[in-house]
């Protein structure tokens, strides 16, 4: 990005005035629309500005794994296609993507919220496989938060489908639903400069000089962090980032709590 | 006789039959296929007088010899800088194009424009085989530094500039942020925050509703709500110079240094030529053709 452009970036949030209008510490504004793909088992889509993210949930039975024979199988994967920004390349997964989709896991699955053993089927031989497939459509920041939030969205909605001597009957959904116990919100706290923004765009993920992903859950607790940038938080920072994340998981607790 | 086939201001769609006989004369978006007129692209048709042509109402950015665009520098070249000017291919600026300064063979040429650096370019030359030349050497032309840069699509370009610049003009005035609209649709703004913010949103609201006529009260109503009504009422800002764009002063004359100006200074060299009165001798009175003398 032309350091020119990136220092008007910063000034703008020094002053407390994002380029779209925001204050530092406010997200865009967020819709949804769950349940939109029948072939799913589950399914988002999340709106926030610019951004825009398809989530798919897939339930498969399969082998469970030999050291966890009695515990279902959480898959997350992120897809960063050209379809979304002229800045995603075709080919294999790139690093942002793997990372994208890593963060995302790790605070799905450290939080315990998706109880992995209420998904067994037979203890050792089959269990239910939770896919879940993030596809930005079109990229304008903050993919990590915004992925999550709709994969929790997702999941939320996610049905059982049939399931006959073994083997899935797809198309048709049980009236059964996917446990979530709790929603693990990740928010990202970019630094820019010495001020900390939440929900950039990608201009200001250019701009960002330090970036820490916090994911929190309802009670207070931190469940998953993910730090990345060139830049150092310092101790202070890190509070104040804290604090961020916490009351802006509540809003977006909320909103996904009302689906 | 000729006779249109199509009314004006219709639209016509690629393939379609414009006019029949030789009287009319094709232009933009439309091409002669013996003695008819035959639409190429999508657009509004226009007719005036013997010229037909059609007004794209959307589509990726067409190079035109003088429009002035914001480009972005994707390469530096050995005596150059090629520029993504938002259109199918890239422009190339000329060492001479580029700047006033003298520039020495060897010299880095990333001092001028280095990759990632936007500028305010004219287009002056554009080849039927689509190579375009800009220059970056003009009244508001230059590189572009600070500011912001949006994208409307470039056939709202004109909506956006208005009627000799009236639409573009208002905004400088009502919120004082220094505007540079290129017409392949890339728009520098450079101001506050909260001024680019409102210019943003103006500009938003031409690409909106650009078809719509009353498109100057709309806008003067949302500068109202945003700025206050005093906000129209200011003076109009000069019009200001984006980068060097006026040869710099020639330093003044050490007669002593300086050789004295010959009559023929400053004038092509070919002219200082004396004037030829007798016919250029024939190449082969001049010249014995090799071993004609054994």
């Amino acid at each position: 990005m032309n350091s020119n452009v990136k220092t008007h970036v910063a000034n703008a949030i020094k002053k407390g005035f994002r380029l779209d209008g925001r204050k530092n510490d406010e997200f865009r504004k967020i819709s949804f629309e769950v349940g939109s793909i029948f072939t799913a088992e589950g399914s988002a889509k999340i709106i926030a500005g610019e951004s825009e993210l398809l989530v798919g949930v897939k339930l498969t039975a399969g082998t469970p794994f030999p050291d966890t024979p009695d515990d279902g199988v959480l898959m997350v994967n992120c897809e960063l296609r050209p379809l979304a920004s002229p800045h995603f390349e075709e080919g294999p997964p790139s690093i942002d993507s793997i990372e994208t989709s890593r963060v995302i896991d790790r605070g799905i699955r450290e939080s315990g919220s998706l109880d992995t053993k209420s998904l067994c089927i037979k203890k050792g031989e089959l269990v239910w496989m939770v896919q879940v497939d993030i596809v930005p459509l079109n990229a304008d920041g903050n993919l990590i938060d915004l992925g999550a939030i709709a994969s929790l969205a997702a999941l939320r909605v996610t049905r059982f489908p049939k399931l006959e001597n073994g083997k899935v009957v797809f198309g048709e959904l049980t009236d059964e639903k996917l446990k979530l116990s709790e929603f693990p919100i990740p928010v990202t706290v970019h630094k820019i400069g010495n001020n900390l923004i939440v929900d950039p765009t990608e201009a200001e993920e250019q701009a960002s000089d330090a970036r820490i992903t916090i994911t929190t859950l309802d009670d207070k607790r931190v469940c998953a962090m993910q730090k990345g940038g060139d830049q150092p938080f310092s101790e202070e920072e890190l509070k104040k980032a804290l604090d961020l994340a916490f009351s802006k998981a509540k809003d977006l607790r909320a909103q996904i709590a009302a689906l | 006789m000729s006779k249109l086939l199509v009314n004006e201001r219709a639209i016509v769609v690629p393939g379609e039959l414009i006019a029949e006989g030789m009287d009319f004369l094709p232009s933009t978006g439309t091409y002669r296929a013996n003695d008819h007129i035959i639409a190429n692209r999508l657009g509004l048709l226009q007719v005036s007088g013997k010229v037909v042509k059609t007004v794209p109402l959307s589509g990726v950015y067409q190079p035109k010899k003088n429009d002035v665009v914001i480009g972005k520098v994707i390469d530096v070249l050995i005596s150059g800088w090629r520029v993504d000017i938002g259109g199918a291919y890239s422009a190339v600026i000329g060492l001479k194009d580029g700047t006033f300064d003298f520039v020495a063979r060897g010299a880095d040429l990333t001092k001028y424009f280095c990759i990632d650096d936007y500028a305010a370019v004219k287009i002056t030359n554009v080849t039927s085989q689509n190579l375009i030349d800009i220059s970056a050497k003009g009244q508001g032309l230059g590189k572009l530094t600070g500011g912001r840069l949006i994208t409307v699509n470039s056939a709202k370009v004109p909506r956006v500039i208005g009627k000799s610049g009236s639409m573009v003009s208002l905004l400088k005035r009502a919120t004082g942020c220094r505007i540079v609209v290129g017409q392949n649709g890339l728009i520098w703004i450079n101001g506050t925050p909260e001024e680019e913010y409102v210019v943003v949103g103006a500009i938003r609201m031409i690409e909106k509703y650009a078809h719509i006529s009353g498109l100057t009260n709309r806008v003067e109503t949302y500068l109202k709500e945003k700025l206050g009504e005093e906000a129209l009422n200011r003076p109009e800002v000069p019009e200001e110079q984006v980068g060097e764009s006026e040869r710099p002063p020639m330093r003044e004359r050490r007669p002593d240094r300086d050789r004295p100006r010959s009559r023929f200074e400053g004038r092509d060299r070919r002219e200082r030529r004396p004037p030829r009165d007798r016919p250029p001798m024939q190449a082969s009175e001049e010249k014995t053709p090799q071993g004609s003398e054994e």
